[in-house]
């Protein structure tokens, strides 16, 4: 099964409550999928400072000040660790490849969940309640956020397992369904030189639209690429710092609802993840249509 | 029993256990009414599913999955859109979308009249065993796969594969079809069909539709009698 969530505003006094709102959303789906929970905040001026480089952690094995210390001697910049629920944020007024090389080479094991400018990436294992309650989330900031809540069939219960698969910079991809031929493309992106963190198939598809928008094409393009390389069935979000994107498979059994207002654009698995949005009443409702691409950006 | 009056009872699904308000609509006897309103259902599932009563039920706002799933004998009206399998399997009595409905709308059902105002999204009337569908916008890709008997009635445009292995179901579709299934054809529409078609847009309220500007479509018969130049294909 599996949930996924995902709000993109274009109403700043909204930007306040984004936390809140993809709280509620993200619960809601807690029944489609209650092994774990992710969500991909972007613009929340702690969890990923402005003017930083924000990196997310998993499973470093070291404590928020170890962490700031093994990075020290590598970087000339100050550098601040905010421990949320499982994750380890590290942000640093420099480059994010700086960052995420630095991070890379002092702590080597460790899972890096997301990087970028603007994003921050939190996940782990459990109930999507309980998790959303340890993040702080309904006290986030920002202008889009995606969520998932996993119910796991092809691979551990384990945090490389959690959505999103935050792959490429400022890039999130969340995935309901499951791919029939990842294997496949996963050693041909391996062929390429492309590390993976798990087994999961989302990942492969996480990397394949990375792999695409690092050769320079767009995210419509990417995701039509997708749709041809990729069996199975998927509602996949896509998002990025300033875009935003739904697509699902051919057979579209994988479910999806899309409300657009004035104020914000919002996809969520089933409609009663929706209903707490501000103007959901006047909202214009509708199913996205097999391998078409939706996209919205800033 | 108490005598039936024609109050309306009232459930509001913010404040009442879906579970009572089913379990309620389960054992009429005990409504005092046949009128009921269920408000606030806020997309839950399974909202007013396996009635079996001449009941009398509005739903006011968007509903989940399975919406009035099983139904027998009751009319339930759904102000709003629901979501996958509303009156999916529905043996008799009628079920009213007034906006749009998700996938798998009426699917398997036997009978009733199911009527949807807005689009109705992928396979519409899967595997339908008797049901009258009436939709009055679109409806998606592999509506009426595997049909067997029924009606489906498209005032817009349908998807891709109508009718896909369709066995003696009958779709009359207003618009463009985007492409017909395997051993769905089109064809003549004969005095029975005019007849047939307008009394169901009568029932949904579409009375003034022109009944000369649908298509038949049905099933060429090619595929599920026994052909062994077919072998290959089973």
């Amino acid at each position: 099964m599996c949930g996924i969530v995902g709000l993109h505003l274009r109403t700043p006094t909204l930007y306040p409550r984004l936390g809140e709102l993809l709280t509620g959303m993200l619960c809601e789906m807690s029944e489609r999928g209650a092994d774990s929970a992710g969500v991909a905040v972007y613009g929340d001026p702690v969890w990923s400072p402005p003017g930083s480089a924000t990196v997310s952690l998993l499973e470093t094995g070291v404590t928020p000040a170890e962490l700031a210390d093994a990075l020290e001697p590598r970087l000339s910049c100050d550098i601040t660790v905010h421990e949320v629920g499982a994750t380890q944020l590290v942000s640093a007024h420099c480059d994010v490849e700086v960052l995420r090389d630095a991070v890379a080479a002092a702590l080597p094991h460790a899972l890096v969940a997301g990087f970028g400018a603007d994003l921050a990436v939190l996940k782990g294992v459990g109930h999507p309640r309980e998790l959303a309650m340890a993040y702080g989330l309904p006290q986030a900031q920002g202008w889009q956020g995606v969520g998932h809540t996993r119910m796991a069939t092809e691979s551990a219960v384990t945090p490389a397992g959690c959505h999103p698969y935050a792959v490429g910079p400022d890039q999130c991809l969340v995935h309901n369904g499951s791919f029939a031929n990842h294997a496949t493309i996963r050693r041909e992106l391996q062929r390429r030189g492309i590390a993976f963190d798990s087994e999961n198939d989302t990942e492969v598809g996480a990397r394949f639209v990375a792999q695409a928008l690092a050769d320079g094409y767009d995210i419509e393009t990417a995701l039509k690429h997708l749709c041809a390389e990729f069996d199975g069935f998927y509602t996949l979000v896509v998002s990025h710092r300033d875009s935003f994107a739904v697509v699902r498979d051919a057979i579209a059994c994988k479910p999806a609802v899309i409300a657009e207002t004035d104020d914000w654009v919002a996809i969520a698995s089933e409609y009663r993840a929706l209903v707490e949005l501000p103007g959901i009443e006047s909202a214009h409702l509708f199913e996205p249509a097999p391998e078409r691409i939706y996209a919205w950006t800033r | 029993m108490d005598p039936l009056t024609t109050d309306v009872v009232e459930f509001d699904l913010a404040t009442t256990d879906l579970r009572r308000v089913n379990a309620a609509l389960h054992t009429p006897g005990g409504l005092g009414s046949r009128h009921v309103r269920i408000t606030h259902p806020a997309g839950a599932h399974a909202v007013a599913a396996g009635l079996d009563a001449p009941l009398d039920v509005v739903v006011d706002g968007h509903v989940g999955y399975y919406a009035a799933g099983m139904n027998q004998q009751a009319d339930v009206t759904i102000y709003g859109n629901a979501g996958v399998g509303v009156a999916e399997n529905m043996m008799s009595g009628s079920v009213w979308v007034s906006g749009s409905a998700s996938q798998s709308a009426g699917a398997t059902a036997h009978g009733g009249l199911l009527v949807i105002e807005g689009d109705a999204a992928a396979r519409c009337g899967i595997s339908m065993k008797g049901v009258d569908i009436v939709v009055g916008c679109d409806v998606g890709h592999m509506s009426a796969f595997m049909a067997q008997a029924g009606t489906l009635v498209v005032r817009g445009d349908a998807g891709e594969a109508l009718g896909d292995s369709i066995y003696e179901a009958r779709l009359y579709v207003r618009g463009r079809v985007a492409s017909l299934g395997a051993d769905c054809v089109a064809k003549p529409m004969r005095a029975e069909h005019h007849e047939e078609l307008a009394r169901l847009l009568k029932a949904a309220g579409y009375e003034n539709d022109d009944t000369a500007s649908y298509t038949r479509y049905g099933s060429a018969r090619g595929l599920y009698h026994f052909h062994v130049d077919n072998v290959g294909s089973y």
